[in-house]
């Protein structure tokens, strides 16, 4: 029964995936601003016959018909184009710098859960206490506050400053551990490379904490208000009756109901997340994914723009696919 | 084995101070079916949660005590009251639907109060078997096929007899039953009080059942408690109240109940409204609506009289 | 009651509608309430006070945001010591002043804001209760691809189409309403669903009523509160997207002060000239506290029934 559904929600998925693929294709062919200009710079030094040659390198001299057959037959071989830039394959490139922006992401959203679900659930239980009014207070800020001003702020304070946490970068020349996933916390564990773990640690609380922020707010709410209604269901009056510890109870019987719908809100995040994520990763210079897409922004290189919105796309409709999963298994009424 | 000594719960709103409970006073033996019968609002909840210590904020217990099997319940902390509270009180609710948690499977939520309560750990297979033995106790046909549904999965009067096997399984003395039957089908309701006579003469179990339903009680109750206001108006036996009602709310409740094969009369309702709690009028609360209405229920507190053994009214018409 | 020219006299009577004293005394009723609600109401003066400073922002600056002064370049705030008193806020790195450019910088957010909120707001709440209400082709056709939207991250949305259009007031505004209609979309969409079960559009329409008289005049009104809160919501929302695209050098252009540039033009300064960055970040911070505040506030008065006692 479950199987089917899930099986369901990932055959839905795939047209959608198809459909975001054609539309950021056709949609950078169609907008103002010829690219072979762009390669060659304004300089206007280059002969006809270099321009023809770089047009026909990049398939722009086919229709787009064309151009969108080869690109997607490539795609199957894992060829999502040359980069205008540097000349390289643009999977390469997005590869090399896709373990960063997940770790980041990853950080982000663990840091985001770490701070909610704890407050969430407080606030709802001691409703309308000091606590409560505090954590509300927090929420606020955490969605007032834009990201790359509290970066620049964290920056100030704990980098400069206090001196206590490095700025830039994920990791000190030469300290980076045997590349096993590409995530440095996962491989100087599973290495035992203690130090390297320690450092990139370091690197990675100020950048995660800016980019949760937000997050952890927008959580914790959704947390505490569906927490707020859950409370005053029969089922938990009941619950007690039955002779359960009142943790027993908040955390058994209303935590389960009330992560149902903030499960789907940390789905809605991931994308925020990875939004989010081009700005911090420009910040404190970070190797990711949204660093080469702001870089490749300003080079006009559209190879490197069109592949990465592209898997940025797609990571946020898997994202939101394993949500749904993720509640199939938390309401029972889905499965029906 | 239950006493309720002048218990007083009383609700702290914005609104001002909600009695719901006002110096209430009864006793249940062993074994006996009590009906705590008023309308809606009139404190009947509220005095099945002070007996468990579940008044929900901002209610407290203000005054009073609960003496259940020589211990009063009053004085005791939160992580006392865990030891009656499913094993040896039990308390059902009035909509099934909403009393279950949506999210666990019927079975696994009768699992969870057996294993609260005993010590000693059974194994699973053991614990299943009780579980399985429950259900089919309640009245339900394939117990295996019940264990793993989902709450929505099974129709209202299915679900209560799921809620009655949690509220059995660890033999309690005393079952608080809020308005088991109002949210079902009246098909429904008499099998679901069929089985709660079950359990009351096979157990032994005492039944304090709560509801507005004038037929209900006079089916299966033995002692009779009308409320109005958070205070006690009547007591007496099921067939004293039904067949000679003294208070005229009592008397009020009788007439609006429409008779099968009453084709001339038409209903009639008490008039008025209910009672609001945070605004009462001085003297008798049923005042405004009474039809026997005196200058003196205006004044003062009306005592609860005794008029014969067993029988007690809240009202100056019998007071001489 | 000229039988000559009904349709001057629905006219008369739609406008007089609209300006009518009722709502004129609701929005007293609504006063009232707000009175209650503290943190909602600081932030509604808050906002308020915003909005005044950016239309008066000639005559509240004390300088020239635009007037560069190289010899006075990031020059600390006056209240920090060893401070000009000359820049209430510092300078920046070409010596301009920071608090007249945070007080012109309004200007950009505000409106961007406000514009692309009622854009998309009337532009999905349109569509939305047309889609909601006749179902059909066009629900489909305009849900799906709504859905296919959605499928984008804003940010990352916004970014591409930015860098598609290049940097301008006119492209921003129309790359941020570009997506953000949706949301109303789905709100008002929704809801019209909802109210159209309820037995009093039954009874206006077994009354003869048009469908566009029963959607503007019976469900609308019980619809707005909704609407209205979200669209308070919102404009936090996407002053902080503009100012993020803004930072990133897609929104906005300097010199014209916009708070985002602004904030990246201090990164380089982080270390020496922390007001640079922090200022304006501090503005932009306060405003969309208190838009929130007041959205929250706003949302508890209309709608009792999210209210959580």
């Amino acid at each position: 029964m479950r199987a089917i559904k899930i099986l369901e929600r990932i055959l839905i998925a795939i047209p959608v995936m198809f459909t975001i693929v054609i539309i950021i294709f056709v949609f950078m062919r169609i907008i103002p601003g010829d690219p072979v200009d762009v390669m060659m710079g304004k300089g206007g030094n280059v002969s006809e016959e270099e321009i023809l040659a770089l047009k026909s390198e990049f398939h722009l001299d086919q229709p787009i018909s064309t151009q969108l057959r080869i690109f997607i037959s490539g795609i199957f071989h894992g060829d999502l184009g040359t980069s205008f830039r540097e000349r390289k394959p643009v999977w390469d490139l997005i590869m090399e710098r896709l373990p960063a922006t997940i770790e980041l992401a990853l950080g982000a959203l663990i840091f985001s859960l770490i701070v909610a679900i704890p407050i969430g659930i407080l606030s709802a239980v001691k409703h309308n206490s000091l606590i409560d009014r505090l954590g509300m207070a927090f929420t606020f800020l955490g969605i007032s506050a834009p990201a790359f001003w509290l970066s620049i702020v964290l920056i100030i304070v704990f980098a400069a400053k206090l001196n206590i946490l490095p700025v830039f970068g994920r990791i000190p020349y030469g300290f980076a551990p045997v590349h096993i996933t590409g995530l440095y916390i996962i491989d100087s564990i599973l290495s035992c490379n203690w130090m390297a773990l320690k450092e990139s640690l370091k690197h990675l609380i100020l950048p995660s904490i800016s980019l949760g922020a937000a997050s952890a707010a927008v959580i914790t709410r959704i947390l505490r208000s569906s927490m707020l209604e859950v409370l005053r269901a029969d089922y938990i009056t009941f619950a007690r009756t039955k002779g359960l510890s009142e943790y027993l109870v908040i955390i058994k019987h209303a935590l389960r109901n009330a992560l149902i719908p903030t499960v789907t809100m940390v789905g809605l995040q991931v994308g925020t997340l990875l939004g989010g994520n081009m700005i911090i990763e420009t910040i404190f210079g970070w190797p990711g994914l949204g660093r080469l897409v702001v870089t490749s922004i300003f080079n006009r290189d559209f190879p490197i723009i069109q592949g990465a919105v592209i898997f940025y796309a797609l990571i946020y409709v898997i994202a939101n696919l394993i949500v749904d999963i993720l509640y199939t298994y938390l309401n029972p009424k889905t499965i029906l | 084995m239950l006493k309720i000594n002048n218990l007083s719960t009383h609700f702290f709103t914005n609104r001002g101070v909600i009695k719901a409970v006002d110096g209430l006073n009864f006793e249940l033996r062993e074994g006996e079916v009590l009906g705590l019968v008023g309308e809606s609002g009139c404190g009947k909840s509220v005095t099945l949660l002070s007996i468990l210590g579940l008044v929900p904020y901002p209610g407290k217990i203000v005054g009073g005590n609960i003496y259940f099997q020589g211990e009063d319940l009053t004085k005791k902390s939160s992580k006392e009251m865990r030891h009656f509270r499913g094993s040896k009180i039990s308390m059902i609710f009035q909509d099934p639907m909403t009393t279950l948690n949506p999210v666990f499977r019927v079975g696994e939520q009768i699992r969870e109060s057996l294993i609260i309560h005993n010590r000693k750990k059974l194994s699973k297979v053991k614990e299943k078997e009780k579980v399985l033995e429950l259900i089919e106790s309640v009245g339900l046909p394939s117990p295996e096929q019940i264990y793993q549904q989902f709450p929505y999965q099974l129709s209202g009067g299915m679900q209560q007899r799921i809620i009655i096997a949690i509220a059995l399984s660890c033999n309690p003395k005393l079952l608080l039953a809020d308005e088991p039957t109002t949210a079902l089908d009246v098909t429904v309701q008499a099998q679901i009080l069929d089985l709660l006579r079950r359990i009351n003469r096979n157990f032994g179990t005492g039944i304090i059942l709560v509801t507005h339903d004038l037929g209900v009680v006079a089916e299966f109750c033995q002692k009779v408690l009308v409320m109005y206001a958070g205070k006690i108006v009547e007591t007496g036996l099921a067939e004293q109240i039904i067949f000679d009602p003294k208070h005229p709310y009592t008397k009020g409740l009788l007439k609006s109940i429409p008779k099968v094969g009453d084709k001339k009369n038409k209903i009639q309702p008490i008039p008025g409204d209910v009672v609001d709690l945070a605004a009462l009028p001085t003297g008798c609360p049923f005042r405004p609506r009474c039809c026997k209405v005196m200058l003196e229920c205006e004044k003062g507190e009306i005592p609860l009289k005794t008029i014969e053994s067993g029988r007690q009214v809240r009202c100056l018409l019998y007071a001489k | 009651m000229s039988k000559l020219f009904p349709t001057q006299e629905k006219k008369r009577k739609n406008f007089r509608f609209i300006t009518s004293k009722i709502w004129w005394n609701n929005f007293k009723d609504f006063l009232k309430e707000l009175r209650k609600y503290h943190t909602a109401s600081i932030g509604g003066i808050i906002v308020i006070l915003f909005i005044f400073i950016a239309i008066f922002a000639p005559f509240i600056a004390p300088h020239d945001p635009l007037k560069v002064n190289i010899l006075k370049r990031l020059c600390s705030p006056a209240f920090i010591s060893g401070g000009e008193k000359y820049y209430l806020l510092g300078s920046d790195e070409v010596g301009r002043d920071i608090f007249s450019r945070i007080i012109f910088g309004a200007r950009v957010s505000l409106s961007v804001g406000l514009i692309t909120v009622t854009i998309s707001s009337i532009l999905g709440t349109l569509l939305g209760t047309l889609a909601g209400y006749f179902r059909g082709r066009f629900d489909t056709i305009i849900s799906r691809f709504a859905d296919l939207l959605l499928s984008f991250p804003d940010l990352i949305f916004a970014i591409f189409l930015m860098a598609m259009a290049g940097p301008g007031f006119f492209n921003l505004i129309f790359v941020l309403s570009f997506k953000s209609w949706v949301e109303f979309f789905r709100l008002s969409r929704g809801e019209m669903i909802s109210e159209k079960t309820k037995e009093y559009v039954e009874a206006a329409y077994i009354l003869g009523e048009s469908n566009i008289k029963i959607i503007f005049k019976e469900i609308l009104p019980n619809i707005v509160h909704s609407i209205l809160v979200l669209a308070t919501l919102r404009v936090g929302y996407f002053i902080i997207l503009e100012a993020s695209l803004s930072f990133l050098g897609l929104g906005i252009q300097p010199p014209t002060p916009a708070w985002g540039s602004m904030i990246n033009s201090g990164r380089e300064y982080m270390l020496n000239a922390w007001w640079v960055s922090t200022m304006p970040g501090l503005a932009l911070l306060i405003l969309v506290l208190s838009i929130n505040l007041f959205g929250e506030g706003l949302r508890d008065i209309l709608d009792p029934r999210l209210k959580i006692e």
